[in-house]
């Protein structure tokens, strides 16, 4: 089984969100990047497939060489290629076009992309990438198995799960569930190693064109202090709730 | 042009966020001048729309599409667009809805903006806001292609009661005959209240000590017609579900009262329930970062403070029943 995990290079999730250039451009400055968290629970799971069933892993990242390593981290958790489209992933469709090039090039069976990235939340190249390639597509997956050309998934709806029977080419847009967070990877001093003797291959973007575009940034307004009601006190929580917040 | 709204169903009955959606496409569609064509597929009652500003609604009834299939719930949509020579879709940010959403994006070439909070800041260019960095940021898109797809983000807008005259047309797209991707199974509880759907939720955290005292947080969700949800590492300990988790990895969370109880605020739980209106923390250690982002705090013991405020809120409900 040939598999491909889309891999976006995002500020980790603790990081102090700022913006700079008049409130245009994410500010970089002192911000650790790491792989998107969804789309790192698709890498395990694609680790897993490798290791269980036999796969070939190829990682791709549309991105500048700042992502290398986040790419190369991949690769030193197991993934035994990467690809970078030399691109500045400016929105949800070119990122979709680009990989969609990627995946019809390189004719992957499982096309594994986390449900959103952390950064821009936009939530759609999954879907686009699926839709574009003319592949199957579950979206919000928490389990996945692969059984010959035959796939089983589950997806998270609203207020619970259903199961869906379905066929590769499969792309999926995974999240927590494809495996836990205790089963996720850091890699070793041998997987680094290694990671720097495999293939990193830089391809030059496809002609996309883009569908939106990010006009300006702001931050939330800030919050008033919290009012502290005494836990003798209940009856003023109550109170507030209704005729303040108005919320019960 | 038209503004076209696609209007979410189950079993039948129009989802809350259904109305939500219509009032959001109705005062868009006064924004560009225009009139609002809703999509209902196989809905009961789709007079219910008016009240919401619709004027038309294209019913389709087909039972291809009881069991809910993105791909041919997008086409049908698609089709629907293209009859109604839309200028903007609107959906709702529900699980189907964002799964539908980029297929449709590309089957009509619309620039597609998703968490999306307000009404166009301009229509020319066409520029929405939305949330970004995970509810850290908001990020102001400009939509490109002619065709308009927003995703509106949950409880940001509300019902807007609007009344109009809605007429009912029988809609009947072309669906391709079988689909590769077919559901075998759901498991959702019934008569539980969803995270999606609920608008106030109560959350339990590690301070609750284990899965055993979680009786008070379902009182407490009970009493007030809440969804229980809990923290991340709750849900790594295997002590609550996985679909309870909220946090940046796990659900979002726009309810109109987000009730935490033994959660101390780690800044991923924050930028995942951020988008509720108002936020109550119980917490016993006053430093717990919690208290900085919330509107009402009360430190104390979570296992004294839970079932007094039940008893209250009990009291409460009897007196304004």
């Amino acid at each position: 089984m040939k598999i491909l995990v889309c891999i976006s290079h995002v500020p980790d999730t603790t990081s102090k969100i700022n913006f700079t250039e008049g409130d245009t451009k994410f500010d970089t400055n002192g911000v650790q990047f790491v792989i998107n968290p969804n789309d790192e629970f698709g890498l395990t799971r694609a680790m897993w497939f490798k290791e269980k069933q036999g796969a070939n892993v190829t990682v791709v990242n549309v991105g500048g060489p700042e992502t290398e390593p986040t790419l190369r981290k991949a690769l030193a958790i197991g993934a035994d290629e990467a690809i970078r489209v030399n691109a500045e992933a400016t929105d949800g469709a070119f990122v979709a076009k680009q990989l969609a090039k990627v995946a019809q090039d390189g004719g992957y069976d499982l096309i594994i992309a986390g449900r959103e990235s952390i950064d821009y939340n936009g939530g759609m190249v999954p879907g686009m990438l699926a839709t574009l390639t003319d592949a199957n597509f579950v979206n919000t997956c928490i389990g996945l198995e692969v059984e010959g050309n035959e796939a089983t998934a589950v997806r998270e709806i609203d207020g619970g799960k259903e199961t869906i029977q379905t066929s590769l080419p499969l792309v999926i847009g995974g999240q927590k569930g494809l495996v836990e967070e205790s089963d996720l990877r850091i890699p070793n001093m041998r997987g680094i190693m290694m990671a720097r003797k495999k293939q990193l291959t830089i391809v030059e973007p496809a002609d996309a064109s883009n569908e939106t575009k990010a006009v300006k940034f702001e931050k939330p307004a800030p919050k008033g202090a919290v009012k502290l009601v005494s836990p003798d006190n209940l009856d003023e929580l109550v109170s507030l709730l209704h005729n303040e917040a108005k919320v019960i | 042009m038209s503004v076209l709204v696609y209007t979410e169903s189950e079993n039948g009955r129009f989802k809350k966020t259904a109305f939500e959606v219509a009032s959001y496409a109705r005062e868009l569609a006064n924004q560009l001048g225009t009139s609002v064509t809703a999509v209902s597929i196989n809905a009961e009652n789709t007079a219910e729309l008016a009240s919401y500003g619709v004027d038309k609604v294209l019913a389709v009834k087909n039972d291809q599409l009881n069991e809910f299939n993105a791909k041919a719930y997008a086409n049908a949509l698609k089709q629907a667009a293209q009859q109604e020579n839309a200028g903007a879709v609107v959906l709702s940010s529900s699980a189907d809805s964002k799964y539908i959403a980029p297929i449709l994006s590309v089957y009509l070439n619309a620039g597609y903006a998703s968490n999306v909070v307000a009404l166009p800041e301009s229509t020319a260019p066409f520029q929405v806001k939305r949330t970004a960095f995970t509810n850290k940021a908001f990020n102001v898109t400009e939509i490109t292609t002619d065709i308009k797809l927003i995703g509106l983000s949950k409880n940001s807008f509300g019902l807007r009661e609007n009344s109009a005259s809605a007429t009912e047309e029988a809609f009947t797209p072309q669906l391709d005959a079988g689909s590769s991707t077919k559901v075998s199974a759901v498991d959702k509880a019934s008569g539980k209240v969803t995270i999606a759907d609920a608008e106030i939720v109560v959350s339990g955290g590690r301070g609750l000590k284990g899965p055993e005292n979680w009786g008070m947080i379902e009182d407490l969700a009970e009493t007030l017609g809440a969804a229980t949800a809990c923290s991340k590492p709750v849900s790594d300990l295997g002590w609550r579900p996985h679909s309870e988790h909220v946090g940046q990895t796990g659900k979002p969370v726009a309810s109109n009262l987000y009730i935490a109880v033994g959660i101390s605020g780690a800044i991923q739980h924050l930028a995942g329930i951020n988008a509720s209106k108002v936020k109550v923390v119980i917490n016993s250690d006053p430093e717990a970062p919690f208290f900085k982002a919330a509107d009402y705090g009360v430190v104390g013991d979570a296992f004294e403070v839970v079932p007094k405020l039940i008893e209250k809120l009990k009291e409460f409900k009897a007196q304004n029943a």
